[in-house]
């Protein structure tokens, strides 16, 4: 399996990650041999074969909804790399004045 | 008698007895960090003082008060993906390095409430995304036996702590052999218990389906102890199973494996497999078979499998849970940015580093339209394949034993330029963190160079105590514990 260098910018843009030129090229490089390793899956007859997403018994697990004490707006902004008045701070989003 | 030496168990013994005091103990353990750490590297972070001051509040305290607790004044490190309230807790990534969790994890308030002092906070592949701590955003660790060879990962860190004699014992997290695989390397007992056993509130996430928090201990004693306290239903995490939490260290007791049937997958001999390894696991079964055990050949077909799947499905875990690193709520934000898409893109290829970044990449892919059912709904059928192995030859045997790792610990720089090469390095751990069964490393000898070699033991779900009872009682015949690195 060959993955070029168009498909690791799509890739890569998915997973809002900007990757430099270098990158580009070892990433193609490494992921079309992992991706060629793990072809070989393919040879195995799962036919039927219910897929495996957790291997725990139990489903919906549910509790009581029920206040509790949570964590205080301080402590939990306390590593926000901007904040103010009690709210996280992001680059403006609409543009306009 | 040098206190950094002992045992969990052996140390707890003397301090209960009033032998010693938690400020000898702490001040043991930072005389010896002070000496092998500037050469192991096996911390990201240290806590001494605090360790101290917790230590000398406990003597005063115990001078007029009456209790004993399972880990009081007992020094541990802690690998640096489980949040510890108001300590630095990395994940060795550039992207969390100024995080101090709000919050303690379950495990860390359980060890807390039985009394534990906290000396530091060790390394690890960034995000727990390697085998070799190669992968860390500060630098690499050391196998302390030699310090030219990697301690193995991801929790390196963790295990050359113990092994160094930096620290009591150690908590690890296996995602993919991440306790067990460096605990082999460095000689030392790694325990990854079975999917649920023990809460994952507060482990930072790689792979939500894999991941299990474990000990890492100088014996399997010291491991049972640990899992006492560790093991048991959490309200906060929804996939810690409700089963009854029995005293592990009970399991100990009968020092011999009679009526235990072992079997020994051929697929784990096979191609790849080191001599010096195979060897000394073999020997390993010969000895199980002295203490009582039933040797048996049996098959795990799927196992040549398991890391295709693998890489596809903790990748794709993978790409998720790191979403969340997006320079909002915690951790880096890139300067250079204009608007909100530039800072989560600038943001992410600043703070992560190269293997982080592939395995984002490889999971976004699986993931993605058009490939999806080819890539990560057939790794997942592939997986279900894998627990039905382990199922089967269950219905024959109680224990599994195989090797830990193909080769004893191999050099820095040697795997790090090709990726899959060290993914292959996980080929015996892997398989058990898919089928979400427990499994242990014991040290099981030494090769000719002097680097330890590790058994693997893997058991039932939920059945730690046959795995706890024949680890123990193959090292108790053995003592290979007696032989300890020298660190230069």
């Amino acid at each position: 399996m060959k993955i070029g260098k168009e498909e690791v910018e799509h890739v890569a843009k998915l997973a809002r990650l900007e990757i430099t030129e270098a990158e580009k090229e070892a990433f193609s490089k490494q992921l079309s041999a992992i991706l060629t390793y793990v072809e070989q899956l393919r040879t195995l007859d799962t036919e039927g074969v219910e897929p495996t997403a957790t291997v725990l018994e139990q489903t919906n697990v549910l509790r009581e909804d029920r206040a509790r004490p949570s964590l205080p707006v301080e402590k939990a902004l306390a590593n926000a790399p901007e904040q103010a008045d009690g709210f996280l701070c992001v680059p403006k989003i609409i543009n306009g004045t | 008698m040098s206190l950094h030496k002992l045992t969990l168990h052996e140390l707890k013994e003397k301090f209960t007895k009033g032998e010693v005091t938690a400020r000898d103990i702490v001040s043991a353990y930072s005389l010896r960090i002070n000496q092998v750490e500037p050469k192991v590297k096996a911390y990201i972070t240290l806590v001494k003082e605090s360790a101290m001051a917790q230590a000398e509040a406990l003597d005063q305290k115990l001078k007029t008060w009456r209790r004993t607790m399972p880990l009081m004044g007992m020094p541990l490190a802690i690998k640096d993906n489980i949040c510890t309230e108001g300590v630095l807790t990395t994940c060795a990534s550039r992207i969390l390095g100024a995080f101090v969790p709000p919050y303690d994890a379950t495990v860390i308030a359980r060890l807390r409430g039985q009394g534990y002092l906290l000396l530091g906070k060790t390394n690890l592949d960034e995000f727990a995304m390697g085998s070799s701590t190669e992968n860390s955003g500060f630098g690499p660790s050391r196998n302390p036996w030699n310090l030219s060879r990697v301690p193995g990962g991801s929790s390196g860190g963790s295990a050359a702590a113990v092994a160094a004699d930096e620290c009591v014992a150690a908590l690890g997290s296996d995602t993919g052999g991440s306790i067990r695989q460096p605990a082999a390397c460095c000689g030392v007992v790694g325990l990854k218990p079975t999917y649920g056993r023990v809460s994952r509130s507060g482990l930072v996430a790689f792979a939500s389906s894999l991941d299990q928090i474990g000990p890492i201990t100088k014996d399997v004693t010291d491991a049972a102890m640990l899992l006492n306290v560790i093991a048991g239903h959490d309200p906060l995490d929804s996939t810690s199973a409700d089963v009854p939490v029995p005293d592990y260290t009970k399991a100990l007791k009968k020092k011999d494996v009679k009526k235990l049937k072992i079997g020994l997958p051929k697929e784990y001999f096979a191609e790849g497999l080191d001599q010096e390894v195979e060897q000394a696991v073999r020997e390993a079964a010969g000895e199980l078979k002295k203490l009582g055990g039933e040797i048996k050949d049996v098959a795990l077909p799927t196992t040549g499998a398991a890391i295709a799947a693998y890489y596809l499905i903790a990748t794709a875990e993978a790409s998720s849970n790191l979403a969340r690193y997006d320079g909002v709520k915690y951790g880096l934000r890139s300067k250079q940015t204009k608007d909100l898409l530039e800072m989560y893109m600038k943001t992410r290829q600043e703070g992560f580093g190269p293997e982080v970044k592939r395995r984002i990449m490889l999971g976004t892919y699986a993931l993605s339209a058009g490939y999806y059912e080819a890539y990560y709904g057939k790794a997942q059928a592939v997986r279900t394949l894998i627990r039905r192995d382990f199922e089967a030859a269950f219905q024959e045997v109680d224990l599994l034993v195989t090797p830990v790792m193909p080769t004893p610990a191999f050099k820095l720089g040697e795997k790090i330029q090709d990726p899959l090469q060290m993914y292959l390095s996980d080929i015996y751990t892997i398989s058990a963190n898919l089928a979400g069964i427990p499994a242990i490393s014991v040290p099981c000898g030494y090769s000719k160079a002097g680097l330890p070699i590790g058994l693997q033991i893997l058991g039932r779900p939920f059945e730690e105590e046959t795995l706890l009872r024949g680890a123990h009682a193959y090292e108790q015949a053995t003592g290979w514990r007696a032989k300890r690195p020298n660190i230069r």
